[in-house]
C-alpha cells in the first residue's frame, strides 16, 4: 500500500521540491562561510588561526575582546536582522498582496526616525559633549523612543484596519500617508534643533549593525526566533491568501485575523531591529523577491529561504561595508541598496525571460 | 437532502440583496442559479460557506447547521470556487495541494499527495503539474482552481462563473468533468452560468432569481419561456434541437 503511494506522487515533484531545500542549503553555507570570514576580516590584523583559538578559549585577551565583544554581535546581529527584516517584508508581501510592500511601507521606518529624533533633540539623549564628534553613544533612551514611534505608526495602520475594514491597499497608502506625516514631524523638531543634534539624528538613520551590544542581540533573536515560528506554523494561510481572499476564505483561512496578526508581528520584527541598529531599508523587498524568482511563492519554502537570503545579503553588505576602505565604516543601509539592487534587476530580468 | 437552505435574507448596509431564499439539493445533483447582473447570485453562493454571515435563514449541510460551524469545519464540507483568481508564483502541483489546506494539521500526508495526484490527473493537468500558475492560459488555470476545490473532498461545492473565459471545448469539458464528479462521488454541486443552454444541459436543477429573491426553482419543466423572459428581460424561444433543449434569444 505504501509503495502506491509513493509511486502516485510524479518524481518530478518530488525533485522539484529537493531542489528548493538544497537551494536553501546553499545560501545557508554561504552564510556561514561568509560568517567565518567576517570574523576574521577587519584592521586588528588577526589571522584565522588566532581566530580559531580565541574561538576555542584559547587566545590572548586582546584577541578575545575583539572576537567576542566587537566581531561575534556583529556577525550574528547581522545576521539576526537580516532574517527579520526579510522575513518581515515576505509576510507583508503576502497579507497584503503587494510586491512593494514591507513594514517600512507602513510607516515604521519613519516612525522610528521620529521617535529617535524626538529622544535625541527634545530628550538630549544620544548626542555627546565633545562637539566635534557626533557618536551615537547606544543609548536606551533613543532605542526605547525609536520603538515607540515605530510601534505607534504601526498600531494606528492596524486600528484603521480593524475597525473601518479597510482593504489591503488602502492599508498601504494609510502607511504612505503616516510615513510622510512622521517625516514632517521630524523635519520640524530638526528645523528647531543645533546641527550637533541634527547630525545625530542622521547619523541614527544610516543604520549601523555594530551599534548592538550581546544583550540586544538576545533581543533582536528572540523576537525574530519566536515571529518564525509563528510564520512558519501560518505558511498555509498565506499560500491561500496569495490566491485570492476569497479563495482562502473558502478554505477555511479567517483572513482579516491572519493578516491583522501577521502585520502586528511583521511590524514588531522591523520595529525590534529598526530601533537596535537603525534603517536598513532594502532587504525586506529585495530578500523574498530574490527568493520567489528561484523557488516560488510557496510559502513552506519562502519563508525560511527568504530568512537565509536576508542574513546573506545583511552580513555581506556589512562585511563589505567595513572592509572595503578600512578603517573607515560605510553605512550598511546603502551599502544593502547598493549591493541588492543590481543582484535584484538581473533577477527580475532573468525571471521574466523564462 | 445534503444541503437544505431556508430563509436567507442579505443586505449590504441596509440595501437588501437575497430575500426569503429557500431551496435544496439532493447528492448527486447539480444546480444552476440564473439571473440577471445583481441579481444576488454570487452573494447567495458566498452566503452558503458563509463568506458572507445571512442575517436570517438557516443553512443545514446533512443535519449540520452551517453558521454554527468554523471556517476550517466548512472548508472541510464546502468547496467554493471563486469567479476571480490569482495566478501566482506556485505550480500546478502546489496550487491543488492548497486544496488539503482545510485538512492538514501539520504537514501533508501520503495521502493528501495521492487525493492531489488523483484530481491533477482527472483534470489532464499532469503535464502541466509543474507550470507556475502565471504561464498557464485562461481554461488551464479554470481547471486548476476547480481541481482545488475537488482536491478537498467537499460534499458539496460552490462555483462561480467556472465557464467564465473559457473556449467552446473547454466549457464542455470542465462542466462535464464537474457532473461527471458529483455522480461518480455523489456529493453536490451549485454553479452561477451565464450560458442558458450549458445550464441545460448539465444542470438537474434550476433556481432562477429575479430582483433579490427566487422566481422559479425546480427541475427543467421550469426552463419555459414565459420564466425565462420574465427573469432576463428578454424574448425567447426554447426549443429541442437533437433532443436537447436550447434557449434562443429572439
Amino acid at each position: 500500500m505504501k509503495e502506491t503511494f509513493t509511486n502516485s506522487i510524479p518524481a518530478s515533484y518530488n525533485k522539484y521540491i529537493k531542489r528548493k531545500i538544497l537551494i536553501i542549503f546553499l545560501v545557508i553555507l554561504v552564510t556561514i562561510l561568509l560568517a567565518m570570514y567576517a570574523i576574521n576580516a577587519g584592521s586588528a590584523g588577526i589571522s584565522t588561526y588566532d581566530v580559531i583559538k580565541t574561538l576555542i578559549g584559547k587566545g590572548s585577551e586582546r584577541f578575545k575582546i575583539i572576537v567576542w565583544n566587537i566581531r561575534m554581535p556583529r556577525v550574528l546581529s547581522a545576521i539576526v536582522a537580516g532574517t527579520g527584516l526579510s522575513v518581515a517584508g515576505c509576510v507583508t508581501q503576502s497579507i497584503l498582496r503587494n510586491p512593494l510592500a514591507s513594514p517600512f511601507t507602513l510607516g515604521i521606518s519613519q516612525g522610528a526616525s521620529f521617535g529617535a529624533a524626538l529622544a535625541i533633540i527634545v530628550f538630549g539623549a544620544g548626542t555627546t559633549s565633545n562637539p566635534d564628534s557626533v557618536i551615537i553613544n547606544n543609548s536606551y533612551l533613543v532605542v526605547i523612543f525609536a520603538f515607540l514611534g515605530s510601534m505607534g505608526a504601526t498600531l494606528i495602520i492596524l486600528m484603521l484596519a480593524k475597525n473601518f475594514k479597510v482593504t489591503p491597499e488602502a492599508m498601504v497608502l494609510a502607511g504612505v500617508a503616516l510615513g510622510s506625516l512622521f517625516s514632517a514631524i521630524t523635519m520640524i523638531l530638526q528645523y528647531f534643533s543645533d546641527d550637533v543634534q541634527v547630525a545625530s539624528v542622521v547619523f541614527w538613520t544610516f543604520g549601523d549593525i555594530g551599534r548592538t551590544s550581546w544583550s540586544d542581540l538576545a533581543i533582536m533573536s528572540t523576537v525574530v526566533g519566536l515571529s518564525l515560528i509563528y510564520f512558519m506554523l501560518n505558511r498555509w494561510n498565506y499560500n491561500a491568501l496569495d490566491s485570492g481572499e476569497e479563495t482562502a476564505k473558502g478554505l477555511g483561512v479567517d483572513a482579516e485575523r491572519i493578516r491583522l496578526i501577521g502585520m502586528f508581528i511583521a511590524s514588531l520584527i522591523a520595529a525590534t531591529i529598526t530601533s537596535f541598529v537603525g534603517i536598513i531599508g532594502f532587504i525586506g523587498l529585495v530578500g523574498p523577491h530574490i527568493m520567489r524568482r528561484l523557488i516560488g511563492s510557496d510559502h513552506r519554502f519562502l519563508i525560511p529561504a527568504s530568512s537565509a537570503i536576508g542574513s546573506l545579503i545583511l552580513l555581506a553588505s556589512d562585511t563589505l561595508g567595513r572592509t572595503i576602505i578600512s578603517p573607515i565604516v560605510l553605512p550598511v543601509g546603502a551599502i544593502t541598496s547598493f549591493l541588492g539592487a543590481p543582484v535584484f534587476l538581473y533577477v527580475l530580468s532573468r525571471g521574466y525571460k523564462k | 437532502m445534503i444541503l437544505n437552505i431556508d430563509g436567507i435574507e442579505f443586505s449590504y448596509s441596509s440595501v437588501p440583496v437575497l430575500k426569503n431564499i429557500r431551496f435544496d439539493i439532493k447528492r448527486g445533483e447539480l444546480l444552476s442559479i440564473l439571473g440577471n447582473n445583481g441579481a444576488g447570485k454570487s452573494t447567495l453562493l458566498k452566503c452558503i460557506n458563509k463568506i458572507l454571515k445571512p442575517h436570517k435563514g438557516t443553512i443545514y449541510i446533512e443535519e449540520e447547521d452551517i453558521l454554527k460551524l468554523d471556517r476550517v469545519e466548512i472548508a472541510k464540507k464546502i468547496g467554493y470556487v471563486a469567479q476571480r483568481n490569482e495566478n501566482g508564483r506556485f505550480t500546478v502541483f502546489d496550487a491543488v495541494l492548497l486544496g488539503r489546506k482545510p485538512h492538514i494539521k501539520w504537514d501533508v500526508t501520503k495521502k493528501d499527495l495521492k487525493i492531489v495526484n488523483d484530481v491533477i490527473n482527472k483534470f489532464n493537468l499532469d503535464k502541466l503539474s509543474l507550470r507556475y500558475l502565471s504561464e498557464l492560459s485562461g481554461g488551464e488555470l479554470q481547471k486548476v482552481v476547480i481541481a482545488r476545490a475537488l482536491a478537498q473532498q467537499p460534499l458539496v461545492i460552490l462555483l462561480d462563473e467556472p465557464t467564465n473565459n473559457l473556449d467552446l471545448k473547454n466549457q464542455i469539458e470542465v462542466l462535464r468533468i464537474i457532473k461527471q464528479t458529483v455522480k461518480e462521488q455523489n456529493i453536490a454541486a451549485i454553479v452561477i452560468i451565464h450560458d442558458l443552454n450549458l445550464a441545460l444541459r448539465f444542470s438537474d436543477k434550476f433556481l432562477l432569481l429575479k430582483d433579490n429573491s427566487i422566481y422559479a426553482y425546480g427541475g427543467e419543466e421550469i426552463m419555459t419561456e414565459e420564466n425565462i423572459e420574465a427573469v432576463y428581460d428578454i424574448p425567447v424561444a426554447v426549443e429541442r434541437v437533437h433532443d436537447i433543449k436550447v434557449v434562443i434569444p429572439l
